[in-house]
């Protein structure tokens, strides 16, 4: 189970009126490297990696709704006061036919999320390499969001989340040194 | 501004036929994660409100980044 706290992991502060970098960080909300394929990677994984490991995929995975959250509400407060014309002009015409202001969970081109972006193969190693691989281009996403916006104020947020996804990958490192750790061929004196 | 000690560069094949004029070079970025295989015990800590401003509790394990939009790329 979990615990729920009502507030922000870090501070979201948003000063450009920029309906346009909604749709960009979508991206991450559903997108294949998004913070909800993250979770639900993460949090799935636990039941078939070994039990030393177990914690960091529990921790990592219960994170990613944290960002999932920050991400949610950029795009919110990017978009609650834009009129239909501002959506329009944005890019948000298609997405505001179907879904008026709701977020939905779909990448930045508007393809929903989809549970093949996410793996669990069985296998330690494979199932960790992959996570290690999601981290890197969740952090490369957020670098290309960061390029994308001269807000100061969401450039920090976004940091912050790029900053958390290079833990995550040296988490995930070091998940996979302890699992090659072969305890059957340690001598003990 | 500020070079990013983790930033790497590279330019691309330039060929006589490109139709826009080169940009001067690629640029990515390594972070310092990639040379850490398991992280020693007893590292340096940021304050805690260090910490939260920089997203890590690790000096040694913060990266930077600055947007291209504001280096004018
Ligand atoms: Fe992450």
């Amino acid at each position: 189970m979990w615990i729920y706290e009502k507030k922000l992991q870090y501070p979201v502060r948003v000063s450009k009126c920029d309906p346009m970098m909604a749709k960009f960080l979508i991206e991450q909300y559903g997108g294949a490297d998004g913070e909800l394929a993250a979770a639900l990677r993460y949090l799935n994984q636990r039941y078939t990696i070994p039990d030393k490991v177990i914690g960091v995929l529990n921790d990592i995975g219960t994170e990613e709704f944290a960002h999932l959250e920050m991400i949610a509400t950029m795009v919110y407060k990017l978009t609650k006061d834009a009129t239909v014309d501002q959506l329009q002009a944005a890019g948000l015409g298609a997405h505001y036919a179907n879904h008026d202001k709701a977020l939905y969970y779909e990448n930045a081109s508007g393809v929903p999320w989809t549970a093949s972006y996410i793996n669990a193969k069985g296998d330690p190693i494979a199932d960790l390499y992959e996570d290690i691989a999601a981290e890197e281009k969740a952090r490369a996403t957020y670098q290309w969001l960061i390029d994308m916006t001269d807000d100061v104020d969401i450039q920090d947020s976004l940091k912050f989340l790029r900053e958390r996804e290079i833990i995550h990958a040296i988490r995930f490192r070091e998940a996979v040194e302890i699992i090659k750790e072969d305890r059957a061929t340690r001598k003990i004196f | 501004m500020k070079m990013n000690h983790e930033e790497r560069t590279y330019v691309p094949f330039r060929s006589p036929f490109d139709p826009c004029p080169p940009l001067p070079c690629r640029t990515y970025v390594v972070p310092v994660n990639q040379y850490v295989v398991f992280q020693p015990p007893d590292l340096p800590q940021f304050s805690p409100a260090e910490a939260l401003k920089h997203g890590t509790l690790w000096p040694s394990l913060y990266s930077p980044y600055v947007s291209r939009k504001m280096k004018g790329e």
